[in-house]
């Protein structure tokens, strides 16, 4: 066990000692703050340009000006209207020149027409809000010309009223589904880059050792297996308190920038009706799906001679999370999906796909527990067989660098 | 009293043999030598007697056990194939190292600490590995091997790479260390270095041993001297003789190896009869020349 600290803690420490390591923990939790405070750094720009557009008009009708200024308020628009003097020609010529951005022509022709005139056709923004005001005022007018009473006029604007309603008693309502949804995706991408991250970490940690050949020395000194699994537990511990960082930071953060975590952009997140089981089974899930991989890339790094190599023989693995990562994320928007309830209990896709059916739906506990438990013996047999390969993988050298040489390894490490 | 025991070992991988049913025991406190080609089973052999492999047939017993991870604290090994974290520290490094052979964190600081000194390097001590020269890697390598003080030493070609001065250093480390108790087993490719160093020697021939036993005692059961003429006259002719091996020209004369040494006495007659004779010697053979005679070619 004394030797099992020792590598435990040199893994941990040397890759927490790494300027890596602090640079990519400095820049998560600085964008964290930035995020946070995005909303008022977005307002503080916004500032300059609330202030009040002038737009020329040239009414030819005479009668619209007023009524379409009216419409505009009512759609919270910030656009002043000024009937011109001038005339189209003059007008045209000033926005030629560049003195006024744009104008707007109002002609009377069986119900209003209007053109937009602008030095480009980009100023999209403004043209569309004066369509949608115009479209109203023109369905108003109609309406008028039809001599339609009011309460006609309320219905034929009566918005649509539509619920959904889901008839399981098991899912959750619509409303908490959106809420708990913006969560789940979160903590998804998390453990999606956990799982990567991390385990990568490994896999070039075990290459270094044995590309620098230290690893003869290391194995003549304690057991492969022994130092495989130290270093496993040295680096998911890095990689909980990196978490635990990131998740004070992000808390932090959110504090700091003084908003409700229930308004605004946060409330799209569904911090609001955070369920402490979420939390739970995030971290849960972050862990099974460290422990899985990270035998798996300790494994495949043991079988390379040159860090040059690990990219190549970890592409398998890779492939594997982001087929997970597919499934979940496209899960996200129907988890109840009969291929998403399959992916569930396949032991490398179950640490997304279950995390994401036990965050959106109300599954009954053996669902998760009889995921849990089929990656726990799945995590059991690879450490058994990574263990094996391990052993003769680290004696291995060679220019080779694919999946045969597993065989290779297990028969150098029988052979033990 | 046998500690390191190598009893009919073989170790094949796949279709080749690269071990090929060897047995030799090194007494405690012996240095014995280990000789070979590239390709001999040197390394398979060390590997196997650390228990890093295990043999096909046959064992490797440590005081009458077979070595496992129990054992750590009481093995050294320097790997052919050079091998420490080249972004660490040396001093932490060789602190890691040793206590990864169970050794006391105190007692390895210092221990590193004055090994350091002792090979006149302690300013590389915060220094990280890959910023010094190959042969202070070599020293690194060696302290990291003994650091723990261990009872079995296994050194893969100490001294390959290293400058004549360096060498002497390690030497007489490595000759200290014994001396203390450590019983040490070392390949190298230098004959001088083994007939200096070691009580005992072994060589092997594509897996198998072909000679075994006390320098003196192969020397001896060699059964062949050289013979020196040194001679004014030319005494090429007498390289035809009968009894005469192998003739080897020199300047003024010639070595000629001899499986009899009455034909040594015989050659002295003949080379008076030709001329005066400045010199004349019976020489051991050197390993070299067993080697060679043994293995067949030279040694790389």
């Amino acid at each position: 066990m004394y030797s099992f600290w020792i590598i435990f803690k040199q893994a941990f420490k040397t890759k927490a000692m790494t300027k890596s390591f602090m640079i990519t923990t400095l820049v998560v939790v600085a964008s964290f703050f930035l995020l946070a405070n995005l909303p008022s750094i977005i307002d503080s720009f916004d500032g300059d340009d609330s202030s009040q557009q002038t737009l020329q008009v040239v009414d030819k009708a005479g009668q619209y000006t007023e009524a379409l200024q009216a419409q505009l308020g009512q759609q919270d628009s910030t656009i002043q209207l000024e009937a011109s003097a001038l005339s189209e020609e003059q007008l045209r010529s000033d926005v030629q020149a560049g003195d006024i951005d744009a104008f707007l022509v109002l002609e009377d022709d069986n119900g209003v027409t209007a053109r937009y005139i602008a030095e480009s056709a980009t100023e999209s923004a403004q043209a569309a809000e004066l369509e949608n005001a115009l479209q109203s005022l023109q369905t108003a007018s109609v309406a008028e010309r039809l001599e339609l009473e009011e309460t006609e006029l309320a219905q034929l604007f009566a918005p649509v009223e539509m619920e959904r309603e889901a008839l399981a008693e098991s899912s959750k309502s619509q409303e908490e589904l959106s809420q708990a949804r913006g969560l789940v995706y979160i903590l998804i991408m998390v453990i999606y880059i956990a799982v990567i991250y991390y385990p990568n970490m490994i896999a070039m940690e075990v290459a270094n050792e044995k590309s620098s050949r230290v690893m003869e020395i290391l194995i003549s000194s304690v057991s492969p297996v022994k130092h495989m699994f130290a270093k496993i537990a040295g680096i998911g511990s890095l990689g909980i308190l990196q978490m635990m960082i990131f998740a004070l930071a992000g808390y932090l953060a959110i504090q700091s920038s003084g908003s409700d975590l229930t308004e605004g952009v946060f409330s799209v997140m569904g911090f609001s009706e955070v369920k402490f089981s979420t939390f739970f089974y995030a971290i849960l899930f972050f862990l099974l799906g460290y422990f899985l991989y990270a035998v798996l890339a300790a494994l495949l790094g043991s079988l390379v001679s040159r860090t040059e190599d690990v990219q190549q023989l970890m592409l398998p693995m890779m492939i594997l999370i982001i087929i997970a990562s597919f499934i979940a994320f496209s899960g996200i928007s129907m988890p109840e999906a009969g291929y998403v309830t399959v992916a569930s209990y396949i032991p490398f896709f179950a640490p997304l796909v279950m995390f994401l059916r036990v965050g959106l739906l109300d599954i009954p506990l053996w669902e998760p527990l009889l995921s849990i438990a089929i990656m726990l013996l799945t995590i059991g047999i690879l450490g058994w067989f990574g263990a094996r390969v391990y052993r003769g993988g680290v004696l291995m050298y060679g220019s080779s660098q694919s999946l045969k040489d597993i065989r290779r390894a297990i028969k150098l490490g029988n052979e033990k | 009293m046998m500690t390191l025991s190598i009893r009919n070992a073989t170790k094949q991988f796949g279709n080749f043999t690269a071990v090929d049913n060897i047995s030799f025991d090194v007494a405690e406190g012996q240095m014995h030598g280990f000789l070979g080609a590239n390709g001999a089973g040197k390394t398979t052999t060390f590997r196997m007697a650390l228990g890093l492999l295990t043999p096909t047939q046959g064992e490797v017993l440590w005081q009458g056990r077979r070595i496992s991870y129990a054992d750590s604290p009481d093995i050294g090994y320097l790997p052919e194939e050079r091998g420490l974290y080249p972004k660490m520290k040396v001093q932490d490094q060789l602190v890691y190292l040793a206590r990864l052979r169970r050794m006391d964190k105190k007692q390895a600081e210092q221990g590193a600490k004055d090994w350091l000194e002792r090979f006149e390097v302690p300013h590389y001590a915060n220094k990280k590995v890959e910023e010094l020269s190959k042969g202070n890697q070599q020293k690194i390598q060696l302290i990291a091997s003994l650091l723990h003080n261990p009872k079995l030493l296994i050194l893969d070609e100490p001294f390959s790479g290293l400058d004549p001065v360096n060498v002497e250093m390690l030497k007489k480390a490595i000759l200290d260390f014994q001396k203390q108790g450590a019983t040490i087993v070392f390949s190298s490719h230098r004959m001088d270095h083994v007939e200096e160093l070691c009580d005992d020697m072994s060589i092997l021939d594509k897996g198998k041993l072909v000679v075994h036993g006390s320098i003196r005692e192969v020397k001896r059961t060699f059964g062949k001297q050289n013979v020196r003429i040194h001679s004014d006259s030319d005494i090429t002719a007498l390289g035809t003789l009968p009894g005469v091996e192998k003739f080897t020209a020199q300047r003024s004369g010639g070595v000629f190896r001899i499986a009899d040494e009455a034909v040594g006495q015989h050659l002295l007659a003949r080379a008076l009869e030709l001329g005066p004779v400045r010199q004349f010697a019976l020489e051991e053979p050197s390993l070299e020349e067993i080697f060679i005679e043994k293995v067949g070619r030279a040694h790389v």
